[in-house]
């Protein structure tokens, strides 16, 4: 009895605190993003608040089941965690609800369910498992292949499932990677992908290859003579000149017309201001919307219920993906840079409990907890600011919905559990 | 180095996010202004638009209520036709078609389907239009005329055209102004100020309720009501004098200038310009090419004045001492004048002539003679001319009267520049100009010109200017109207037109017209008058006019009346002048022969001669 209840102080205070702070703040602007001038019933369960206050309480339950099971459970199980949860998602080709074109939901008698959501716990636990094992060294490839597999199973099935979006996330996992010592060159690639593809599509393939020409020679003799290799430079050229092929390719003949004109626009590609009208008032709707109640939000915001695009529902969505932009509208730059500052505390402060670790597993854990809470963070926001493209995933604690919220409920809650074991080891 | 990647990025990210909402929120954004949230919708509140009275607080103008079927025809469900159309009256074919318009321009946002129901199908239909989803009934405010008279004085409200809009922001698509008469002087007054109501719209443009339960509303502030100076029933009486013909009659009180009555014949019903059938009834008053009702003969008729004009004559020539109360000349039934020996007709009888007979017996060779003497009066033809035509414009003719109408015409008073423009190498003279003696020539005046100048006369030296406002709902009215304009004539040279004036009805051209009981002084006139038809100038019958005003001491009404085409002045508009006085002064009418005779008398034939296309004779 005595230990179980010094191991509730261990619990790190900070986490939870901006936890509860976010996960009510979420609420009440899935409040006011979803009414319509009728009285409000946390109770009431027909309405989106009223179910998301349910599971807010079925979150709690969460809480104290992740945080009363033993830490050894979570190693011991992150495997089979996993397994079950590809289990799952393979399950939807079966039995999935399609969704907006996306096929990742279970429903039944009404309870609507999606397992993607839990596979970013699955993940998180196979790769901790992984890598904290004393064999691994992320140094061979054949170990590199095997971390790869476990991160990109999932990444397949959920984009043979039509959903983009959510599969994004599990990219994110690169950053533990990087931290658990896989080779440099990854990064560089990732550098070499990002701006390669980029300046294709805003671009051509001919300004990529000139420029990565010059930037190869240039580097070439830069370099003394001694590390100098032609042929590193040759394949480096190569290289970037596939990959900005494909990306050519993929963006003329894969990509779909909606996904083109989101990077279009992101990319400020379209110049003919009646198409941008026409757009802003078509795919870039949302965002259009979005941008402009955040905008009208100016300072301190209009306040609490009285966001009038917000009460208007003038932002399709907004109670889930869009849920930031009733932030920006009712609380203004103050709230929702406050906001933005919780979410780097929460972040950083992951990373630094991880680092304090003792514990390979958890700090693992720990690191992937922070990379996908940052890329929900990242994809989100920047959506909803129209920074990044436009990519539908939902904001952590914030969002309407259900499998999101629990989900990152027993992410976080696993670490924090975790965590409060740190002391206990000694 | 490793560690410190991830963390780096973090904090790179969220520094982005903050500078992209400074730039969104603070930057790119003025402060949040309510009127350009294009999510609030601004509806604005239209007050009760002020009411107008006469002068013996007879309501004339107020407001009804009407009430329109509106339509969201999204909302609309399956509905028994034949009974719905049996409601409201409408043809299957009009509901089908009303409902494919109204669809096609929106299906959310309501529009109207029926307009104007009556008063007895809206306390019907208001019980009944509950069952049919997606129809309601709308009240909206249409003005109200109590009265069937006055129209061109009263005016009309209509929709605001674009005009409006650019001159006056306070003006949007749709609201009602003011087009003409006291309606559209007194406007600011009338209107009140709107309010506005903010209402909550979702995305799809629908209203969701008031936008913070109406804390931010601001009220509508209601129009002021009106007291004009238009007496209704001597109005109505003179609507009715002038049945059939057409021209004006205008009364004023010559104390305060204020308008008694402004009667243009012939005018119209002014609900006709009210409700469902607004559109239609305008159209037919302005086509109708012949009587013109729209336009208000009694300011925008100009005619030469004929010989009420010899009452300013005669004064200016008095005052410049051209002649004396004495002087005399012998008319021999014709004027000659010039080296051409150019005659000028008299219809006086002949004899000798001194201001009074002349004045009470019109003759034109006295007029042309005292004409003569005050323009040739020394060697500087134009300084005697312009004096001559400062006197008259004193007169308050010659310009604008700068009264509370919003019409009026300058008339025209020739002065010396006027003749150096026609005859720019060629000495005129007073021989050239001299139909000007007769109130002919280039000499053009209104009706209410003509009103004005008799109540100069009755006030014996001022006037004030004309007006038809009487009281703004407790505000006093424009200084300009109760500060008196003097004329350049002495008072002593009044009193002498004052006894000519009175010989007009104890022996002169109107000795037919006197009344019991009042002494009236008045002066007739008969103005030739030319139009053009197919290019070739043309004699119309002449225009019967008169002046007067009454009683004699302590004038309380001045009056001036213009009957097109009657002929010889003290007849028709003579008679008129006559029934409006006594009317207005005794409130009945002993000239019951005269006054059958005026209702029963009809031009109407002698309007439609120039449009015959055959030749007629004219003044039968």
């Amino acid at each position: 009895m005595r230990s179980e209840r010094k191991k509730i102080f261990k619990i790190d205070w900070i986490l939870l605190l901006v936890y509860f702070f976010l996960i009510c703040f979420g609420l009440a602007n899935i409040i006011s993003s979803s009414i319509s001038g009728e009285n409000i019933s946390l109770l009431d369960f027909n309405t989106l608040y009223g179910k998301q206050f349910i599971f807010i309480i079925i979150s709690f339950v969460i809480i104290i089941i992740s945080l009363t099971i033993e830490v050894k459970f979570y190693e011991r199980f992150s495997s089979v965690f996993y397994l079950v949860c590809i289990l799952f998602i393979l399950g939807l080709f079966l039995f999935g609800n399609r969704v907006n074109g996306a096929l990742s939901w279970y429903s039944f008698s009404g309870i609507t369910l999606q397992p993607s959501e839990f596979m970013k716990v699955g993940v998180a636990l196979a790769v901790a498992k992984f890598i904290s094992d004393f064999q691994t060294n992320l140094k061979k490839p054949q170990d590199q292949i095997k971390i790869f597999l476990i991160i990109f199973l999932p990444v397949l099935l959920i984009v043979l499932q039509n959903d983009t979006g959510t599969s994004i996330v599990f990219l994110s996992l690169f950053f533990v990677l990087y931290r658990e010592g896989i080779s440099k060159i990854y990064l560089f690639i990732a550098f070499v992908i990002l701006t390669v593809s980029i300046l294709t599509i805003k671009t051509s393939i001919s300004t990529v290859l000139f420029l990565s020409t010059i930037l190869v020679i240039l580097n070439y003799f830069y370099q003394n003579r001694k590390s100098r290799s032609l042929i590193k430079s040759i394949l480096i050229l190569i290289f970037s000149l596939s990959i900005s092929i494909i990306t050519n390719y993929t963006y003329s003949n894969v990509l779909k017309t909606h996904q083109k004109n989101y990077i279009s626009v992101w990319l400020n590609l379209e110049k003919d201001p009646i198409k941008i009208k026409q757009m802003k008032r078509t795919i870039l709707y949302n965002l259009n919307e979005s941008e402009k109640a955040i905008s009208s939000g100016g300072l301190s915001g209009k306040g609490y219920l009285e966001g009038t695009r917000t009460i208007g529902n003038f932002v399709p969505e907004q109670h889930s993906d869009y849920i930031f932009s009733s932030v920006g509208e009712e609380w203004g730059f103050l709230g929702s840079s406050f906001i933005i500052i919780l979410y780097i505390i929460l972040i950083i402060r992951i990373i630094s409990l991880s680092e304090m670790q003792k514990n390979h597993f958890s700090r693992i854990y720990g690191y992937s907890v922070a990379s996908i809470i940052f890329m929900h963070f990242m994809v989100n926001i920047g959506m909803v600011l129209g920074v990044t493209p436009t990519i539908g995933i939902p904001l952590p604690f914030l969002s309407y919905g259900g499998s999101s919220l629990l989900a990152f409920t027993l992410l976080l809650f696993i670490f924090i559990r975790l965590d409060a074991n740190r002391i206990n080891e000694w | 180095m490793r560690k410190f990647l991830f963390p780096i990025i973090v904090l790179v990210v969220g520094i982005i996010f903050i500078a992209r909402l400074f730039y969104l929120q603070i930057y790119s954004t003025a402060n949040y202004d309510i009127y350009e949230d294009n999510a609030i919708r601004k509806v604005f509140t239209y007050p009760k638009r002020g009411y107008i009275y006469d002068r013996n607080n007879v309501l004339l103008v107020s407001n009804q209520p009407s009430y329109d079927v509106m339509i969201i025809p999204r909302e609309v469900q399956e509905l028994d036709t034949l009974e719905f159309c049996s409601l409201l009256k409408i043809s299957k074919d009009y509901l089908i078609t009303k409902y494919k318009k109204t669809s096609k321009y929106s299906t959310r946002i309501p529009s109207v389907f029926l307009a104007h129901l009556s008063k007895q199908d809206y306390g019907y239909l208001s019980e009944k239009i509950r069952k049919y989803k997606g129809f309601y009934i709308q009240k909206r405010n249409l003005r109200e005329y109590n009265t069937t008279i006055g129209a061109n004085v009263l005016g009309y409200v209509a929709e605001v055209n674009r005009k409006n809009i650019l001159n006056d922001d306070y003006y949007l698509k749709g609201d009602i102004i003011g087009k003409q008469g006291v309606e559209m002087s007194y406007e600011k007054y009338l209107r009140g100020v709107k309010g506005i109501e903010f209402i909550q719209k979702d995305r799809f443009n629908r209203d969701i309720g008031k936008y913070k339960n109406g804390a931010l509303d601001i009220p509508s502030i209601p129009g002021k009501d009106l007291t004009i100076t238009i007496d209704s029933k001597l109005q109505e009486y003179g609507e009715l004098l002038m049945k059939n013909k057409r021209g004006a009659i205008v009364a004023l009180e010559p104390k305060s200038g204020e308008i008694l009555a402004l009667v243009s014949s012939p005018s119209y019903n002014p609900n006709l310009l009210v409700g469902r059938e607004r559109s239609k009834n305008y159209v037919e008053l302005y086509k109708d090419s012949i009587y013109k009702p729209l336009i208000d003969k009694g300011l925008l008729s100009m005619f030469p004045p004929g010989s009420p004009f010899k009452i300013l004559a005669g004064l200016t020539a008095l005052q410049e001492k051209s002649i004396t109360e004495e002087s005399t000349i012998y008319c021999k039934g014709y004027y000659v004048y010039g080296k051409e020996k150019r005659r000028m007709n008299c219809h006086c009888g002949g004899g000798y002539r001194n201001i009074y007979n002349a004045i009470s017996l019109s003759c034109n060779s006295y007029f042309a003679d005292i004409y003569r003497k005050t323009i040739d009066s020394n060697n500087n033809t134009k300084k005697s001319f312009n004096q001559w035509s400062n006197h008259i414009k004193s007169f308050g003719l010659g310009n604008y009267l700068n009264n509370d109408l919003p019409i009026g015409k300058k008339g025209v008073i020739p002065d010396s520049e006027y003749y150096d423009r026609w005859y720019p190498d060629f000495k005129w003279g007073a021989t050239t100009t001299l139909s000007n003696a007769i109130g002919q020539g280039e000499i053009l005046t209104t009706p209410i010109q003509l009103a004005n100048m008799t109540a100069a006369v009755a006030n014996k030296g001022y006037y004030l200017t004309s007006h038809i406002i009487k009281n703004i709902d407790g505000d006093s009215i424009d200084i300009r109207f109760r500060t008196p304009i003097k004329t350049t004539i002495d008072s002593i040279y009044f009193e002498i037109m004052d006894k000519a004036l009175f010989k007009v009805y104890e022996s002169g051209t109107g000795k037919l017209l006197q009344i019991p009981g009042i002494e009236v002084n008045g002066k007739s006139g008969t103005a030739e008058n030319f139009v053009k038809i197919n290019k070739v100038k043309t004699q119309l019958s002449d225009h019967s006019i008169f002046v007067a005003y009454a009683p004699r001491e302590n004038p309380k009404i001045a009056i001036s009346v213009l009957v097109e085409n009657a002929g010889y002045g003290s007849v028709w508009a003579g008679r008129i002048a006559s029934l409006m006085i006594e009317e207005y002064l005794k409130k009945e009418i002993s000239l019951k022969k005269i006054e059958r005779l005026v209702i029963n008398k009809s031009l109407k034939t002698e309007y439609l001669k120039p449009y015959l296309e055959k030749p007629f004779k004219i003044n039968e």
